[in-house]
């Protein structure tokens, strides 16, 4: 997928002032994320599973190219195969060919945010294979041509009724003539003309939440049973993870299964959790004959060992996001690449460059909701400031904020001067609006203003001021 | 495995092993993770499911309706005839496509005349599936099939309806319980091509976040729990 996080101040123009993106922004903090917190709650061991949780990845990551191999193993045993991507377009290449021994015509994909991030459709697309999302959020926005806005709601940007148009126009020609207004009609009317779909796909293409080292199984979890369907109608499954997905038994799996639900979408299990393990059996009735897997790297195994690193635990639930207030202000295509919200502005930075990607960790108000629900307690905050020292190291902060910055440590590190000019400012301000409470309009702060009004200090003078008369 | 792709396995394997500053790993280390998988250490307990044999039984039911499914519980003799019902009360058609397991041959089919069956794999075209479960996890409510000649994937996908039959004595507390299921049955390293876990029927929240049955797989699960 082509980033456009270089260009986030503007990206972010657009979402704050696009009334059906606000729309369905305002669902999220009762959506999702209430659900997610009756769920912990519903749960005593909730605390203690997300502690286990965080050691289980931190144990795979410590011994990662252990458990690879072991997971190697296992599939090679079972009669699957096993392919090595160090980079995107390693994959790319793997999985074109594989298609294109099979004959393929159409895949169909059952949503892979790693295979966004390699561009794959567009690669598949160009070697005349059609790619069909059948999660029913990714196939509305391939009809539309748009990226994911969410890594488990990939259309959560948009409202039924967008969904209703995009139907219409491109259901017409297959009959589908009326508009409709019901959210299960909508389901029904694309659960009829993906299941044909399904039928005639030469090859399945999936992710993998987990792949299990003792087994060589990969897990998939979904609500809908596409990612099923997509494992089990066409002859050839491919199966396209990333290097941090292995961890080691399924003992470990049943703890991230609790904690990844539940955190996601809050429900205590989603709908459906499929292990795969090689090729169908001969004496099976069904299932395919062809089972890949394709491991890939692309710059994660840079991260180990470094600050970093603890992006790596990293179970792609989507609770970082779905309580982040500048996810929930802007939505996920301001941050311009495959993976929005707080993770987005780690990882981003990490796997296209901070040059391109250096605006995502100063989105933040670190007000530290992402590491409050992350089900493996990644410390989001702690993080994005790495990024922002780094940035700041190499020159890449803007020459006002860098002017800012040195004049704000020059008055800090001096107490009289601070106290002086706070003292000021405290007073001045207070000639203007204190009577009301809050600015409409402020000089140089116009960004913020024009989308909500500043508080006033309140009366009784500086922070410091009321520190030393309540001492006295 | 051809050169390139052997390369490409030491690059990604070795870049891993300098990011953690060590080689491959030996020794204590190795002895340590190889125990780790030969005896995998449990996670923290979930204290609802650890019940007696008929509680546990009840909160299976119990979360399976949280879930969406439908619960029948009867005596072996009464399964046909359940079945039969069931599918009266919801107007669909005395017609299913059956797992071709030896589970199931317990149960007297015959007995219900109107009832056609075709045993078999699921086909584009069934409305409704029979089959049995590997187990049933009370925790959540959740079904577990293992895939095989007796039970294919298909019919825990294609059709509108399925139907679930599951004995009393197969459902457990948590997932470690079937897993350990599974060792025993099939060995530790030889998993069946497919496990399906199921949680009631398929499922939406991709538009406005609302939840809406029957995405893909089956929009209706109906489970009959059968005393033993």
């Amino acid at each position: 997928m082509e980033s456009t996080a270089r260009d986030f101040n503007d990206n972010v123009d657009h979402a704050l002032a696009d009334p059906n993106l606000q729309d369905s922004l305002a669902k999220l903090k009762v959506g999702f994320s209430e659900r997610r917190r009756q769920a912990a709650e519903r749960l005593p061991e909730f605390e203690a599973l997300r502690d286990r949780a965080r050691d289980i990845k931190n144990h795979a990551l410590a011994n990662l190219d252990f458990y690879l191999e072991e997971f190697e193993r296992k599939v090679l045993a079972l009669g699957g195969h096993v392919h090595w991507a160090p980079t995107a377009a390693d994959a790319r290449r793997i999985i074109g060919e594989l298609c294109q021994s099979m004959g393929a015509r159409t895949v169909a994909k059952s949503k892979s945010m790693v295979a966004e991030e390699i561009a794959l459709n567009e690669h598949l697309e160009a070697i005349g294979i059609a790619p069909i999302e059948t999660d029913l959020g990714e196939y509305i926005i391939q009809l539309r041509h748009e990226p994911p806005s969410h890594i488990i709601a990939p259309a959560v940007h948009l409202t039924k009724d967008q969904v209703a148009d995009t139907f219409l126009e491109h259901h017409a020609k297959l009959g589908f003539t009326k508009r409709l207004t019901e959210r299960n009609d909508l389901v029904a009317e694309a659960r009829y003309v993906l299941r044909q779909k399904f039928l005639d796909a030469d090859v399945g293409l999936t992710g993998a939440n987990f792949l299990v080292a003792e087994t060589g199984s990969s897990m998939l979890i979904t609500n809908e049973g596409n990612a099923d369907l997509s494992n089990t109608l066409p002859r050839m499954h491919i199966v396209l993870a990333s290097i941090e997905k292995v961890i080691p038994t399924l003992e470990d799996a049943a703890v991230l299964l609790r904690v990844l639900a539940r955190s996601a979408t809050g429900q205590e299990s989603s709908a459906y959790t499929t292990l795969n393990t090689g090729p169908k059996r001969p004496e099976d009735l069904d299932g395919p004959e062809h089972y890949h897997v394709v491991i890939l790297d692309n710059g994660r195994s840079a991260v180990l060992g470094t600050e970093m690193q603890d992006i790596l635990r990293c179970i792609r639930c989507g609770a970082c996001m779905n309580h982040c207030p500048v996810y929930g202000a802007i939505g996920g295509h301001a941050y311009g690449w495959v993976y929005p919200g707080p993770l987005g502005a780690v990882l981003t930075p990490q796997l296209i460059g901070v040059e391109e990607a250096g605006n995502l960790p100063n989105a933040s108000t670190f007000c530290g909701r992402c590491e409050s629900v992350c089900p493996v307690r990644i410390p989001l905050p702690k993080l994005m400031r790495h990024w922002r020292e780094r940035e700041f190291e190499r020159h890449l902060t803007p020459v006002a904020v860098r002017q800012g910055l040195a004049l704000w440590s020059f008055v800090a590190r001096r107490p009289r001067l601070y106290r002086g000019l706070t003292g000021l400012a405290n007073r001045v301000l207070a000639l203007f609006g204190r009577a009301e409470g809050r600015y409409r309009a402020m000089p140089l702060a116009g960004g913020w203003t024009r989308f909500r009004d500043l508080p006033a200090p309140q009366a009784g003078g500086t922070f410091h001021a009321q520190w030393k008369k309540k001492r006295s | 495995m051809s050169e390139s792709s052997a390369t490409a396995r030491s690059q990604i394997l070795n870049g891993i092993r300098r990011s953690l500053r060590r080689g491959e790993i030996s020794g204590d280390q190795r002895q340590a993770v190889e125990a780790r998988l030969a005896r995998p250490p449990l996670g923290p307990t979930v204290a609802r499911a650890q019940l007696a044999q008929p509680e546990k039984v009840a909160l299976f039911c119990q979360w399976a309706e949280t879930n969406n499914a439908t619960v029948a519980r009867v005596a072996v003799p009464d399964v046909a005839a359940e079945v039969v019902s069931f599918l009266a009360r919801n107007n669909l058609p005395a017609r299913a496509a059956m797992a071709p397991s030896p589970q199931l041959a317990d149960y007297d089919w015959d007995s219900q005349k109107m009832l056609s069956l075709r045993r078999g794999r699921g086909e584009a075209a069934d409305q409704v599936s029979i089959t049995g479960a590997f187990a049933g996890i009370a925790e959540t409510g959740t079904l577990v099939m293992a895939s095989g000649p007796e039970h294919p994937v298909t019919l825990n996908l294609l059709p509108d309806t399925h139907i679930v039959v599951v004995r009393e004595a197969d459902i457990v507390s948590g997932y470690e319980d079937v897993w350990t299921l599974l060792r025993e049955r099939y060995g530790k390293d030889r998993m069946p091509r497919t496990v399906n876990t199921l949680t009631g029927p398929s499922r939406t929240g991709d538009i406005e976040q609302a939840m809406e049955l029957g995405a893909h797989g089956p929009r209706r699960m109906h489970i009959v729990v059968v005393r033993t």
